[in-house]
This record gives structure tokens, sequence and C-alpha cells, in this order.
């Protein structure tokens, strides 16, 4: 039934199904893991690292983006389609700053990748972009936010999410161990995010990306180093835990 | 038609026929302002040029028909430590006859917004109408009230995209947002100013000498009252063009108040006895 239903986009499935936007929901499910996390006063995106080839120059590759001073986005999915919808993110906040002299509001940019990945699943001749985007800024009100928005349009917003490959791993995780307190410290809410990743990362903090935004300043793009320091403290950390665990136990 | 956008369009311009372009759709976004002549709100002929029709009848006197803009009114604004007072005369002339002295110069685009209009009376109507139903387009998709920086900028982008064109409107955006209260001066060039005192119409001149002459930060609201209605009164007293009634509004940070009605002689009067 569904090979009759799948080749154009403008078509529903007697059963009300879309394919082609569910077959880019699964192009999503192949990219790689990316993480969000909206803690108390910073937001924070992790991306699983795909490992690069020796002559290739890592620099080159990268998953998160900023869309503005304040807005910056991560994706899973096709690459070369997240980098048209970011261009055209990109054009729209400048665009609103000059038509309406105010930055974007996250959940106005949001919602303009999400009404652009609809207009694509709704038009003959096209087919939907294969990303879903993972959005987090502050407001001017000072309130954190993140996003999510799939192919089909469809945009909401959360306290923390994964999107990828293993992402209902990861979500899993983030639902056990994203608690009020895990959140309240910056550096906590950084551990998290490393933590959600590492579950399903091979090799370690090698192969995550990590940025953050803090109230009132421009993102911030971790080094190899500091993501480094960062899962040193986790290994130490889960190593002290163990030492109580074996302790009690004996 | 993608194709048709892929491979662009024969030669020439696409015909009657022709589905919109996909892009065209970007009229009805959100964040994607179009006010030019090609708006489906304006129905002007095929092939008319607005500015070459208004050259033609303007006064060069070769053409039986003339059309002259009314212009003629004096409005001001100014913030104080309080709010902000909008004061506006009333009388609407047409060259040397007048229509009527009970025109509203004000309107009320939503609790927190008002714009003034002095110029071409036609004009500023139409054009502050559209931007009430912008502002109330922006609450509906954002959730919160457009800012008056904001409002202001869409009206002065409505004013470039028709320049030259013979419009004339002086207006003044006012409001209080959440930076505060807010005062701009738009006019048909595509200006936009900010400031803390603007004047606008051909009785402007008066109306500023007696504000800078009594303004004041630290007016309390009765003082600033008076000055309003001073400057709106000496100004119609000696502009021909002004004249009917002062209508006053105090723009507060929750809502706005009318303050008074009250015709520019009756004024006139009381302050010739005042310093007799």
């Amino acid at each position: 039934m569904a090979s009759r239903y799948d080749r154009a986009i403008t078509v529903f499935s007697p059963d009300g199904h879309l394919f082609q936007v569910e077959y880019a929901q699964e192009a999503v499910k192949k990219g790689s893991t990316a993480v969000g996390i909206r803690g108390t006063n910073i937001v924070v995106l992790g991306v699983e690292k795909k490992s690069v080839a020796k002559l290739q120059d890592e620099r080159t590759v990268r998953k998160i983006c900023a869309l503005d001073d304040h807005v910056c986005m991560a994706f899973a999915g096709l690459t070369a389609d997240a980098r048209v919808v970011i261009n055209k993110a990109r054009v729209e906040c400048q665009s609103h700053k000059l038509t309406v002299e105010d930055p974007v509001t996250v959940e106005y940019i949001t919602r303009f990748i999400a009404t652009l990945k609809q207009k694509y699943t709704q038009s003959n001749g096209r087919r939907p972009f294969g990303i879903s985007a993972l959005i987090v800024g502050f407001d001017d009100d000072g309130i954190p936010r993140l996003y999510q928005t799939d192919p089909s349009g469809t945009y909401h917003a959360w306290k923390a999410n994964a999107i990828g490959r293993s992402a209902k791993t990861v979500r899993e995780f983030l639902e056990k161990n994203y608690t009020e307190d895990a959140i309240a410290h910056d550096n906590e809410a950084i551990k998290l995010a490393i933590r959600a990743l590492l579950e399903v990362v091979q090799s370690g903090g090698k192969n995550i990306e990590l940025a953050i935004i803090r109230r009132n300043q421009p993102l911030k793009m971790f080094s190899a180093k500091e993501i480094e320091l960062q899962v040193n403290e986790i290994e130490k950390e889960k190593e002290e835990a163990e030492k109580k665990k074996s302790k009690k136990t004996t | 038609m993608a194709l048709l956008d892929l491979c662009g369009a024969p030669r020439g311009q696409r015909g009657d026929w022709a589905v919109p372009l996909a892009g065209s759709r970007q009229r009805s976004d959100p964040g994607h302002y179009s006010f030019s002549p090609r708006s489906p709100e304006l129905a002007l002929p095929r092939g008319m040029q607005p500015t070459d029709f208004f050259r033609s009848l303007g006064g060069n006197g070769e053409s039986n028909v003339q059309i002259e803009m009314a212009h003629g009114t004096t409005t001001l604004a100014f913030k104080f430590q309080h709010g902000e007072i909008v004061a506006v005369g009333s009388r609407a002339p047409a060259g040397n006859y007048i229509y009527t002295l009970k025109v509203n110069k004000v309107i009320e685009i939503n609790p927190h917004l008002h714009g003034t209009m002095s110029g071409c009376a036609a004009d500023c109507q139409y054009w502050e109408r559209l931007l009430a139903k912008e502002c109330r387009l922006h609450y509906l998709r954002n959730g919160e009230r457009v800012s008056v920086s904001a409002a202001s900028k869409l009206l002065s982008h409505m004013m470039c995209q028709y320049r030259s064109m013979g419009l004339s409107m002086g207006s003044m955006i006012c409001g209080w947002d959440q930076k505060g209260p807010g005062l701009y001066y738009v006019d048909h060039n595509g200006t936009r100013l900010s400031g803390s005192m603007f004047s606008t119409g051909s009785g402007n001149s008066h109306a500023y000498g007696v504000m800078d002459s009594g303004k004041r930060r630290d007016l309390s609201i009765e003082e600033a009252y008076d000055l309003g209605r001073r400057a709106i009164v000496h100004a119609t007293h000696r502009d021909s063009y002004s004249g009917g009634v002062v209508n006053m509004y105090h723009m507060k940070e929750d809502d706005w108040v009318k303050v008074e009605s009250t015709d520019v002689s009756d004024l006139m009067h009381q302050y010739r006895e005042a310093s007799q």
C-alpha cells in the first residue's frame, strides 16, 4: 500500500499518512545525536561529532550554528538541508530586526523555521527538509528557551530533548536525571548534557561538540580541551559515586 | 510551479493566467511586510503610474482638473514624568473652506498606542488604519503587543514604498510598551525620528514656541495638560488653517485617558481675561 502513496509529497494515503514526511523523519533518525538542555540561567546544546577522516579539516564540520547573537540551533539529519534552513533563518533574524527594530524571540524564529518546513510538505515538486532542529536562546525578558522542530513543521517547547540516532535512549536518560537541582547551576547543566551524550557516543569526549548561551552573553563554543576537562570531572564523580556504593555494601 | 521558478519565466512579464509565484505567498507570511502598489488592498488600474498621474493634476495650471491637497492642522505630543500628552486641533480645511470642525485627528490603534494625523486627511486615515490592522495581527501572531518602535517602523516602511508618489502625512506614534513611553515622528518621506517632543502641521511653529518655553521634565499632570492646551490654542489663534477644539489624550502605563475636548475660542477668551 505504502508504495502507491509515497511518490509525491502532496498525496495523503488512505489512512491519513504523508509518507514523504515520515520518511524524512526516518532520515533524521539516521543523523548524529543532538541534545539540548534548558537550565535556569543557561541553555546548552551538545552534538555527537562524527569522526573525521585523516585528511579532513575538522573545523569545517559544524553542527551547532548561531542564528543571531542570542539564538542558536543544532540539527540532526541531512546536513545540506540544514544549511539551507539555517541560511534562511539567519536572513529572517536580520530582516526582523530591520522591520521591527527588535531581535527575534526564540519562539518567533522557531515558528518561522517550522512554517518553512511545513511549506515544503505542501508544495508540488519539492520534498520536505530532512532535519529536526533544536533551537535555544534567551529572549529579551531573560527567560531561557528550548524548542524542537521536526520535518512535518510542528514545533514544541521542551525542558530538555534529544534528536537523531539513539534519541530515545538519551531522552530516557534525561527524564531520569533532569531535576531542578541538576540545572540550577550552569556547570551542572553542562555536565548533564555531556553525560547524556556519553550514553550513546563511542570513544568519549573527543566526539562531542558543545555550545552554551548564558543570559545576555553571546554563544560560546567549547574547545576540545574544555570538553576534556568536563569529561574528566564527570569520570571522577562517577568513580566517587561507585566508591561510596561499594563502601555501603561492604 | 516549482519548475517555472527553476527555469525562470520566459522573456517578458508573466501572463495574467499564471498562478502567483510561490515566493509571492510571502505576502501573507508573518514578518514579510509588503505595502507596495501591487498589494491586494489597492485596486489600481493596470499600467497606471501614480507619480505621472499626480504630476499631470498638480498645480501647474495646464490641466482643467486640479487636485489640491488639503493640509492644515496643529498636532503635538510630548513626554513628561507621568507619561505622554497628545493634543490635536480639529479643523479640517480644504484651501480656504472649512469642511468640519469635528475631525478626530487621533487614531486609537490599541489601548497602548495612538497615532496623530496631519497633512492629507485621506492619506493619514487610510495608512494609520492599515497600521492598526498590522498591529493587531502582530499581537495575534506573537502573543504580545507590538512595541512603539516596531509600529512606527512599519508605518515608515509603508511611506518609503510610496515615496514621491504624492502622499502627504505627518504623524506621531505615541504609546507605552515594555521599554516605557515611546514617541516617534513619521512622515510621508519615510522619516522616522524618536524624541520627547514633536509638533506637526501648519501651526507647528507656534506650538513649538509655547511648548519650548513651558516644557520641563518634572511637570505635574495638571501643568502638562495646561501646556498642551495652551500650545494648541495659541497655534490655532495665529494659524488660519487650524482651529476647532482641543482634543487632548494622556497616555499612561496601563491605559490612556481622553482628558478633554474644549473649544479653542472659549479657551482663548479665558486666557485673555486672565491676563487682564
